[in-house]
């Protein structure tokens, strides 16, 4: 029997993933915040921006308001069951999309790049940017993220080797790639933030895994012994630079450092890093036949 | 915590230096890249009142309207360095006192910032509900039309809007000193 659904249903309870993300902070990612918190002087700059940080968060938990009135870039990463219509979601999730900009969960931030115009929605091309890939589980799961534009414009790819960095074709390699990236970003991209890197693959295919990265809760643990050494080691020294929470100094600068692999051409090797703020929205919904559950 | 009423005075402003915590109180106007293009390319008259002695907030916000009345909903800062390339020449034009915005901007805002008696303004990004609190009224809006909202000119009305000093009229910049200290650090990591 293939997956039964109700379209109108599926567009309110995306509606409601819409408002969750851009309302309410992960729970490990507040959890981050608090850590860094404590960790920094008492009374020090550092300690007053991360406080206004968690009360602001608390404070649009509260109200349904947005945390950041940047709602960024839309993306949802889709697996739908077999035999569901790709269109049939695309235009269900368009749908939402307008619904959830109505009721001001969004700012309208699509622009025309040739005329400049603003649509008004949130819909255009490729916006909101939607990935689909399917599962043999009976459930629509959609991860969504809400990816503001000053993180978006500090995230940076890089191609090794490369000889100002020293940095070879290897991991060592892509760790001075991410230091060099994360200095560069300084507080622009709203640090504290969290990292996803992709090693590898194509331009597209090393962002897109970079960005899936994302979706990883900041206290697991890559299954890849040296991904996960990298990263240890990232979070460790990336901390020790000294640019703080919104580039005031201080001790928390990253939140959290996520690596995946692509495979790539012989040719290239491609460090692929998306800076994400500390406004870290993130949610996923499961749709089931009979139920819809949040995380 | 210094209090700033606005408009605010050149002497006053002259007299705070990086690192001061401020709390704004008064009108203000937001203002981005179409805003700081529009200024800079037409000198339009029918802001100059409105700009003068006070802050322009590099702020597009998330807005709600109801009858005919508008309401900020979120309304943190944006990255203030695109507007470097206008930022001083608008500051003298318009006289305006301060900028605020997030992540700091150049040496040519920090040299007009000196000659002129200004200074720039943090405030802390992704804050944007706790902001949008402190804006209590929505005076008028400028260009909604054509630059649409998050671009347009809200004039606003804040009370106890916060933010920290973090470049002066003396030629001080905590983003400059950060970033020295930081790449020297990075330097390190990098070629040990």
């Amino acid at each position: 029997m293939s997956f039964q659904f109700n379209p109108d249903q599926l567009r309110d309870s995306i509606v409601e993933l819409i408002r969750i993300t851009s309302t309410q902070l992960p729970k490990d990612v507040l959890q981050a915040m608090s850590d860094g918190r404590d960790s920094e002087e008492d009374g020090s700059p550092a300690q007053s921006v991360l406080d206004f940080m968690i009360r602001n968060a608390k404070a649009a938990e509260q109200n349904s308001t947005p945390i950041c009135q940047d709602t960024g870039t839309n993306i949802h990463y889709v697996t739908i069951p077999v035999g569901v219509s790709m269109n049939l979601v695309r235009q269900v999730i368009i749908d939402a999309t307008k619904i959830a900009t109505e009721k001001t969960y969004l700012r309208p931030n699509a622009v025309d790049s040739v005329t400049g115009k603003n649509t008004g929605d949130n819909t255009g091309t490729m916006a909101p940017y939607i990935h689909f890939e399917e599962w043999d589980q009976s459930a629509i799961k959609i991860q969504f993220a809400l990816k503001g534009g000053g993180s978006e414009n500090v995230s940076a790819q890089y191609k090794l080797p490369d000889s100002t960095l020293n940095a070879g074709r290897n991991l060592d390699g892509v760790y001075k790639c991410v230091i060099d990236a994360v200095n560069s970003a300084q507080g622009l991209g709203c640090a504290p933030g969290v990292l996803g890197i992709g090693v590898g693959g194509d331009r597209a295919s090393g962002m897109l895994t970079a960005k899936k990265q994302l979706f990883r809760n900041l206290s697991d643990t890559n299954p890849n012994v040296q991904l996960a050494e990298l990263e240890e080691k990232l979070y460790k020294d990336l901390n020790t630079l000294e640019i703080g929470p919104m580039g005031f100094g201080g001790k928390t600068t990253v939140l959290g450092v996520k690596a995946g692999d692509v495979h790539r051409l012989p040719a290239s090797f491609f460090v692929s890093i998306a800076y994400m703020c500390w406004a870290d929205r993130r949610h996923t919904m499961t749709f089931t036949e009979t139920e819809v559950t949040y995380d | 915590m210094i209090n700033l009423q606005l408009p605010v005075s050149e002497e006053q402003i002259r007299s705070l230096k990086i690192g001061d915590e401020v709390s704004l109180t008064g009108v203000m106007v937001t203002g981005r890249d179409a805003a700081h293009a529009w200024m800079i390319e037409e000198k339009p008259e029918e802001v100059r009142e409105l700009l003068n002695g006070t802050v322009i907030y590099h702020c597009g916000p998330v807005v709600s309207q109801k009858d005919d009345e508008w309401t900020f909903v979120a309304a943190g800062p944006t990255t203030s360095i695109r507007e470097e390339p206008y930022q001083g020449d608008v500051m003298k034009e318009y006289k305006l006192r301060a900028v605020m915005g997030k992540g700091g901007m150049g040496e040519k805002t920090l040299a007009a910032l000196k000659e002129h008696g200004g200074v720039y303004l943090h405030a802390v990004g992704g804050a944007a509900t706790l902001q949008a609190q402190s804006v209590k009224k929505v005076r008028d809006v400028i260009k909604l039309e054509e630059f649409g909202v998050p671009e347009a000119m809200w004039v606003i009305e804040v009370e106890d809007f916060r933010a920290v000093v973090t470049m002066d009229s003396h030629g001080n910049s905590i983003h400059k000193t950060i970033k020295e200290k930081s790449s020297k650090i990075a330097e390190k990591l990098i070629h040990s």
